[in-house]
Parts: C-alpha cells; sequence; structure tokens
C-alpha cells in the first residue's frame, strides 16, 4: 500500500522507474570496441603513414585519446599527442538559428597541420550525420586531407544525410525519442565509470 | 542576451560567455581560411551618427568574418544631413530586414532607444553613445587584461575573471563612456578600479560608482598597479576649459616617459599600459609609451574584433534568453522571419 510514504527495502533493480534507462556499453565493452576500432583504422590506412585522429567536442575528443593511445600500443613509432586534435564544429552547423546558443569550443590541430593527411573523424554517437557534415565543412577551411575516415562509439541510427561511419563501435537500434548517453571519465568527472546508457525519451 | 547596450546590466555569466567565446573566436584570424559560417545570410548594419575608424572596421571585419552580409551607414552623405529622424531611418533599416543593428550615434541613449521602442525587430549593438557607454571596447579592453592576468597568474584565461587586479583609468573621465562601461564591466568581473583624472574632469556622482578616485597619478602609480588605461582628452567634446594647458596636463595626468620609467623603478614589471585610441600622442600618453612593450594598444584593436565576432555570434546564433534589459513592448518576437 501506498498510504505510507516510509522507504521499504525496494532493490534498486525494479525497472519500473518513470525515466528508465540501462547500461548498452560498460567500460570494458568501450574499452574493447576502441582496441577494434584502432586495429581497424590500422588495417584500414595500411599501416599508421600520415594518419590523424581529430575528436568533435565534447565527448570525440577524449576518445580519440584513447585511440591514439591504442595506436602507440600496437605500433611505437607513433606518437599519440602529435596526432590527436580536437575539431569544433559549431560555427559550421545548420541549426545555429533554431538552437539556444551554443558556445564555441576550441579547435586543436596537431603541428603537423591536416593537408596531404588521413584525418579521422572521432566522435561519440552517430545519429543525424549533420554534426559530421559540419566537421567536413570545418575540414574543408582547414586545409586539405588526403582522406577523412568517421569513426563512432555508437551508430545508433536515424540518418538524415547520406553519412556513414567507418568504424563502428556498436551498432544501437533506438527509437528517436530514447536518448543515448556516453559518460566517459575525462569530461564527466574522474569518478564517473564509463558507459553507454540509453534512456527513455520523456 | 538579445541587445548588448551598456556594461552595468551585463551579467557575470554573460560577461565571461562573450570573453570566452571571443577567445575561440581569435583562433579565427590565425586560419587558412579566416572565415566561420555561422551568420551566412544575416545582415548586419553599421549604423554611424558619429566619425569611427578602428569601432567601425572592427565591427565589419568581425561580421565579414562571421559570412554576415554587412551595410554601413554613415550619417554623413546620407538622409540624415537631410533631417530624417532615428525612427525613419531605422524602419528603413528595418524594412531591408536588417538581423543586427550596430550603432554609434552622439546622443546618450539613442541604442537604448531603438532597442526598447519597437521600432525595429533586429537586435541591437551599442557601439558608442554620447558620454553614456560603449559596451564592445570595455569587453575588449576586458579580454586584453584577462589574456594578461591570466599568463601573470598561471590560470587558464577560458573561464577566469580579473579578480583582484589593480586597474587604473587615467584621464578624460567626464567625456569617456570608455571609462563608464570599463568601470562597471572591471567591477562585475572582480577588479579593483580606480579613476585619476583631475576634478574638473569627472562627473558629477563619480563618488556613487564602484570605483576609487584620485587626482594624482603619481601617488596611484607608487600604490602598486596592473594596467594602467589612458584615456583620450576629447577635444571636441570640450566646450570648456577644463585644464590651463594642454602642457600641464601631460605633465600632470599624462603617461610620459617618466612615468614610463618610473614603472620600471617601481619594479611594476608586469604593468600593462593600455589605449582605446585613437591616441594623441604626446598630451595624454607619450610616444616613448605607446610603442613600448608595455603597450597594448594595437592588441586591444586585434582583440577588438573577436570580441566583436563573439557577440555577433552571441545574439544573432540561437533563440535569444530573455534578459533583464527593459522589457521589449507586445511585440513579434523574430519567430517566423516569413516576409509576406
Amino acid at each position: 500500500m501506498a498510504s505510507t510514504p516510509a522507504p521499504s527495502g525496494q532493490s534498486p533493480s525494479s525497472a519500473a522507474t518513470p525515466n528508465s534507462s540501462r547500461t548498452v556499453l560498460s567500460a570494458a565493452d568501450i574499452d574493447r570496441a576502441l582496441t577494434r576500432i584502432a586495429y581497424e583504422i590500422l588495417e584500414a590506412n595500411k599501416g599508421s603513414a600520415n594518419l590523424l585522429l581529430l575528436g568533435i567536442p565534447r565527448r570525440g575528443f577524449p576518445l580519440a585519446q584513447r585511440l591514439a593511445a591504442k595506436l602507440a600500443a600496437t605500433d611505437p613509432s607513433i606518437d599519440p599527442a602529435a596526432i590527436t586534435g580536437q575539431l569544433d564544429v559549431t560555427m559550421f552547423r545548420d541549426d545555429l538559428a533554431h538552437q539556444p546558443t551554443r558556445a564555441p569550443q576550441r579547435t586543436e590541430l596537431p603541428a603537423t597541420g591536416i593537408d596531404g593527411k588521413v584525418v579521422v573523424l572521432v566522435d561519440d554517437v552517430l545519429y543525424s550525420g549533420r554534426t559530421i557534415r559540419a566537421a567536413l565543412d570545418a575540414l574543408v577551411d582547414l586545409g586539405r586531407p588526403q582522406a577523412v575516415r568517421l569513426a563512432v562509439l555508437v551508430d545508433r541510427g536515424h540518418r538524415e544525410l547520406p553519412i556513414r561511419a567507418d568504424h563502428v563501435g556498436k551498432n544501437l537500434p533506438t527509437s528517436s525519442s530514447e536518448k543515448v548517453r556516453v559518460r566517459l571519465a575525462e569530461i564527466d568527472g574522474p569518478g564517473t565509470a564509463d558507459e553507454v546508457v540509453i534512456e527513455a525519451g520523456a | 542576451m538579445r541587445h548588448l547596450l551598456d556594461t552595468e546590466s551585463l551579467g557575470r555569466d554573460n560577461a565571461i560567455a562573450i570573453l570566452d567565446t571571443a577567445q575561440e573566436m581569435s583562433a579565427v584570424g590565425e586560419r587558412e581560411v579566416k572565415k566561420l559560417p555561422a551568420l551566412r545570410g544575416r545582415t548586419v548594419v553599421n549604423l554611424f551618427f558619429e566619425d569611427s575608424t578602428r569601432t567601425r572596421i572592427s565591427f565589419e571585419a568581425a561580421a565579414k568574418r562571421l559570412s554576415a552580409d554587412v551595410i554601413n551607414f554613415s550619417a554623413k552623405g546620407s538622409s540624415v544631413s537631410k533631417g530624417e529622424s532615428l525612427k525613419d531611418t531605422a524602419q528603413t533599416l528595418e524594412a531591408m530586414s536588417a538581423d543586427a543593428v550596430v550603432i554609434r550615434h552622439w546622443a546618450s541613449g539613442a541604442p537604448a532607444r531603438l532597442a526598447t521602442s519597437g521600432w525595429i525587430d533586429a537586435a541591437v549593438i551599442n557601439a558608442g553613445d554620447g558620454t553614456h557607454a560603449h559596451p564592445t571596447q570595455a569587453l575588449l579592453d576586458a579580454f586584453t587584461m584577462r589574456t594578461h592576468w591570466a599568463r601573470l597568474t598561471g590560470t587558464p584565461s577560458v573561464g577566469g575573471d580579473l579578480a583582484g587586479m589593480r586597474v587604473l583609468i587615467v584621464g578624460d573621465v567626464l567625456h569617456s563612456r570608455v571609462a563608464r562601461s570599463n568601470v562597471w564591466l572591471l567591477r562585475t568581473l572582480g577588479a579593483r578600479v580606480t579613476l585619476v583624472a583631475p576634478p574638473t574632469l569627472l562627473p558629477v556622482g563619480v563618488e556613487h560608482w564602484p570605483c576609487e578616485v584620485s587626482y594624482d597619478l603619481d601617488a596611484t602609480l607608487e600604490a602598486g598597479v596592473d594596467a594602467v588605461m589612458m584615456l583620450r582628452v576629447q577635444a571636441e567634446r570640450m566646450k570648456a576649459s577644463f585644464f590651463p594647458s594642454a602642457r600641464e596636463y601631460a605633465r600632470r595626468w599624462g603617461f610620459d616617459d617618466a612615468r614610463l620609467a618610473r614603472l620600471d623603478a617601481l619594479a611594476l614589471k608586469d604593468t600593462i599600459v593600455m589605449h582605446p585610441g585613437p591616441m594623441n600622442r604626446g598630451l595624454e600618453i607619450s610616444s616613448g609609451a605607446a610603442d613600448s612593450p608595455r603597450s597594448t594598444v594595437l592588441d586591444q584593436v586585434r582583440n577588438g574584433v573577436s570580441v566583436r565576432m563573439a557577440a555577433l555570434y552571441l545574439l544573432l546564433s540561437g533563440d535569444m534568453k530573455a534578459v533583464p534589459t527593459p522589457a521589449l513592448p507586445a511585440f513579434a518576437q523574430p519567430a517566423a522571419k516569413d516576409h509576406p
């Protein structure tokens, strides 16, 4: 009976919370997916020559750093800091006039620049594809890469543009009313466990 | 933010948001393509009823770097010289569907009138009105100081403020909208401001401003200072004699070579010398000081473009958050920009 509001010893595993969420990737899953993506990148590029990893803020950048560390673990000639950068796409978005104002983030490129490089864009979730379109525009203004590839941790479908990822951590069928949340210790605080969570839409 | 009219009503969060955005904008000037598509298809009108070099050019450069279309309007050579009113001029611009109006006017309060009267629907940015306010100048000064202060204190400048910084604002405070805007903004950001001026060049009621006031430049320099901002002696606004002679002014309140050397003698090696421009060399600032490594005059100009890009971007992108500017009269928000 709900007449007494006293907290009963209810187990936290009850899935009947109004805003239910479930974890689809744990920290170990994320790590394994990134390891596989790192090998895929090396395989597709036939080695580590000319590789650059550009993360899209905010969570793409730590993912790019982790990928670079994994690349360096397989190929000791790689300096992870020298091939990792951050690419802000805020000013290139097509929804600037319709969204609340977004504060631009920093764009930091490796000292080599991107001309003639194989640029791997890294983001956490691939959804409509519009962020990646903006990223491609941002790249054009910075130089002319030899090739651009896309690596994402989660592909949740619902593309609105003809864009596809070359390397996907996990394909996640979702409803567009659901929210996919990626938590990474680098962004969400050192105490946070890495995970990917699907939350039911409001 | 919907309009940028003064710094007195600019909250700390909004001020820091503008400075942080400006920080990211400043990187655009170093790229291969010095342009961002953020304001493509938007129209910015520079409405200048008063002469200006750097502010107008700076706003024009800022708008163009954000891919906005820029229409320049100066009162000279326009219908204003035939007696057209501000309202009619503004509504002409509205009919051309301007998205932002950057206005400089000789009358204090003209931008606020434009923003609140319901004549136009565009965002209004005050580029200096009479002796009232010049918010983008204060923001670029604060940006310059914050960069310097962050380097001194070893903290990242993004997200930071000016807590504890000692700033002198010296000279013609009476006619200076730059001084007024700076006093309020620097107070918001936590700096300690001292105004130094001859008593005749201080406005009535200055004792109620959030700053200290002194008549003696040398004494305040000796007390220690992190930034000295020299103000231009605005001869064009001086309809009475405020000081006996230019030489006496330069000797007592000008930043001359002797005072520049005095900074070294006082072991103030990190003190910067600022000037909003245009400079009267030899009057309020000597050439030696203006061209010294301490001078940030050209940094200020450079930062001006970044700060104005940030202001334009924040005002023109996204749905504007309600701000405590005077409430707009019942007037359609720009929900749908459909042309009839």
